[in-house]
């Protein structure tokens, strides 16, 4: 136990000093790493604690980014406080889809299917908004000012990013122990059992679906204070979706230590494919990343943190 | 007046097509419980085979159909053997990674293969039309739906009256009841996924002559299969068919009355309605 405490403090020590000695590059690598292990973080609390996968996550991360940009821009509040403007949007908007889905039972590959449709025409939408700036999409003036979420050089953006990630382990860990969240697995393992015991499945697939996109929302802000330019097409795109969706799965769904490893790992598998095969063929790297996730599902179906744990308690149990 | 006549007849028409790949889809979900999210990808491989068959050897698109759909019929038989095999009793979430690293590899692949350009193939009769009254009608697209009408009829008969066909519905109905009954429940998967396969296959051979292509059309594809699948009712052959021929004269009739750019809006919002009102599908009995 002492072993363990002591490991967590020298591993926090560690990130908290790391990004001033490594180069530019890695720091770029470490907070999308954080970053997209937040984004699956909140997915994970729907997808994988609650079992209920969502294909639409991308929408919440657009009501992130856009209103805490647009607020900035047109009126003048600062994105601090905006990106709550924007969590509250993103869960407003969970509501509707929840309601429309969990309302009839829908299950399974029909919830998957909702939101996806329901993501996809927030794009549609957004591309004919001209307060969005259509095609083109919106560029972010830049003006250093830790206020309005803007930044010179990329260290302030890692700590923002590793708290997110703090952040959002914390609101999962606070989950996992509590009543709230030993239902939501319950609901996970089987609906039909958890109904007749007389939980509200309704209730709590709606407020895991709240908290979900509200938190996803936070890293949509995030993401339009890093890059600076926003367009639906990117921002709201199917792909997003799937880029925040595969993490928490490759690391193992409705574990803690998941979305975190799944991170780490697909970020180094895609800098590693595409170090290396980008250059010669485009696709190549794509390609490769893909036949990846392949060997991942037909070699550690449970993901790679549940086989890892089971590795590791059978290497425990031999030596003792 | 007119011009909304002439709308939902090019829907209808561009439909036959959606319906074929829409069937295709729902036939695999039906008997494997898979999502197949390479299914426009699939397609787009169809489509590339039949432009490199068009542009090498001048073969039509609609005699080149038998070649690409014994084509992507091998290639879902091979995907189900080789993968999809493996993880049938893994969670939901591994499945869709799975089949969503194949969708990947594909697009990829032809990424890598044609490059990112859009392709068409223009047949000698692509501008040819006919009138009926003040309606005209695209001859490409007649040909297209009526072929793609005689393909899903084909399956319909093949599903309805065959052994093989009855093996595949039984292990549909009930994969416990047809094992139980002796049926090689194995064959049935690599067979069902193989002819879901190929029917997207050849409804990417009867596009060719009306879109042109590129790589990444794959998943504009797999969304619409999607959406025509659920509108029309999951692991519903019929109501796939009938959903397809409602997305296109949607997206029809809402590229004229909305603006071009937002028709794919019009079957989303028809996916949400019919969520609302008739989650299981316009023909589905139960979910």
């Amino acid at each position: 136990m002492i072993g363990r405490a002591a490991l967590g403090i020298a591993a926090a020590a560690g990130l908290l000093v790391l990004p001033f000695y490594v180069p530019s590059t890695w720091q770029n690598l470490l907070i999308t790493t954080f970053y997209y292990a937040y984004l699956g973080q909140a997915w994970n609390l729907l997808g994988g604690y609650a079992g209920q996968l969502s294909l639409g996550h991308a929408a919440f991360f657009g009501f992130g980014a856009y209103v805490s940009v647009l607020l900035q821009m047109h009126l003048g509040i600062s994105p601090w406080i905006g990106m709550f403007g924007g969590a509250l949007l993103a869960a407003v908007f969970s509501q509707g889809v929840g309601y429309l889905g969990f309302r009839f039972g829908l299950r399974g590959f029909y919830f998957i299917l909702l939101t996806l449709a329901a993501a996809e025409i927030c794009r549609l939408v957004a591309l004919h908004l001209s307060i969005l700036g259509g095609y083109t999409g919106i560029f972010i003036p830049f003006k250093p000012n830790p206020w309005q979420y803007q930044f010179q050089g990329k260290i302030p953006y890692y700590f923002i990013a590793l708290a997110l990630l703090a952040f959002g382990s914390a609101v999962v860990w606070l989950v996992q122990r509590s009543k709230f969240g030993s239902y939501l697995v319950a609901i996970r393992e089987d609906e039909d059992a958890c109904e007749a015991l007389g939980v509200d499945t309704f209730r709590y697939k709606m407020i895991a679906y709240g908290l979900s996109g509200a938190l996803t929302a936070l890293g949509g802000t995030f993401y339009a204070y890093y890059q600076f330019y926003l367009q639906p097409n990117t921002v709201l795109n199917i792909n997003h979706s799937v880029d925040i969706m595969i993490r928490p799965i490759v690391g193992g769904s409705g574990t803690i230590l998941g979305p975190v490893l799944g991170a780490f790992l697909l970020e180094l598998l895609g800098e590693f494919s595409r170090t290396y095969f980008a250059a010669s063929l485009a696709g190549l790297n794509v390609a490769i990343y893909g036949v990846l996730l392949i060997v991942v599902v037909l070699f550690l179906p449970r993901g790679v943190y549940p086989s890892l744990r089971g590795w590791l308690r059978r290497a425990g149990g031999s030596a003792e | 007046m007119s011009l909304y006549i002439q709308a939902i007849v090019n829907g209808v028409l561009i439909g036959g097509v959606y319906s074929l790949m829409a069937v295709g889809l729902s036939l695999i979900f039906g008997v494997m419980r898979v999502i197949n999210f390479a299914h426009g990808d699939m397609m787009v491989w169809g489509m590339y085979l039949s432009y490199w068959l068009f542009v090498t050897f001048g073969v039509d698109p609609y005699l080149s159909i038998a070649i690409t759909a014994t084509a992507i019929f091998l290639l879902g038989m091979a995907v189900q053997r080789g993968l999809v095999n493996r993880i049938v009793q893994a969670p939901h979430e591994m499945q869709i990674l799975l089949m969503m690293g194949v969708a990947l590899v594909m697009e990829n692949v032809a990424l890598m293969v044609w490059g990112p350009d859009p392709r068409r193939v223009n047949v000698p009769y692509a501008l040819s039309t006919f009138w009926i009254g003040p309606i005209v009608f695209d001859q490409p697209r007649v040909v297209t739906f009526a072929v793609a009408l005689i393909l899903a009829l084909g399956l319909f008969l093949f599903l309805k009256n065959t052994d093989t066909g009855r093996m595949i519905r039984a292990a549909s109905d009930n994969r416990i009841g047809a094992l139980l009954v002796g049926t090689d429940i194995l064959k049935v998967f690599t067979l069902a996924f193989g002819v879901g396969a190929a029917c997207v296959g050849a409804a990417g051979s009867l596009m060719t002559p009306l879109l042109p292509f590129s790589p990444s059309t794959g998943l504009f594809f797999t969304i619409t299969s999607f959406n025509i699948v659920i509108i029309g009712g999951m692991g519903s052959l019929l109501g796939a068919f009938v959903g397809g021929l409602l997305v296109g004269v949607s997206e029809s009739l809402g590229a004229v009355i909305l603006v071009p750019s937002l028709k794919e809006i019009v079957s989303f919002v028809l996916l949400v309605a019919i969520l609302l009102w008739r989650p299981q599908g316009l023909t589905g009995g139960r979910r």
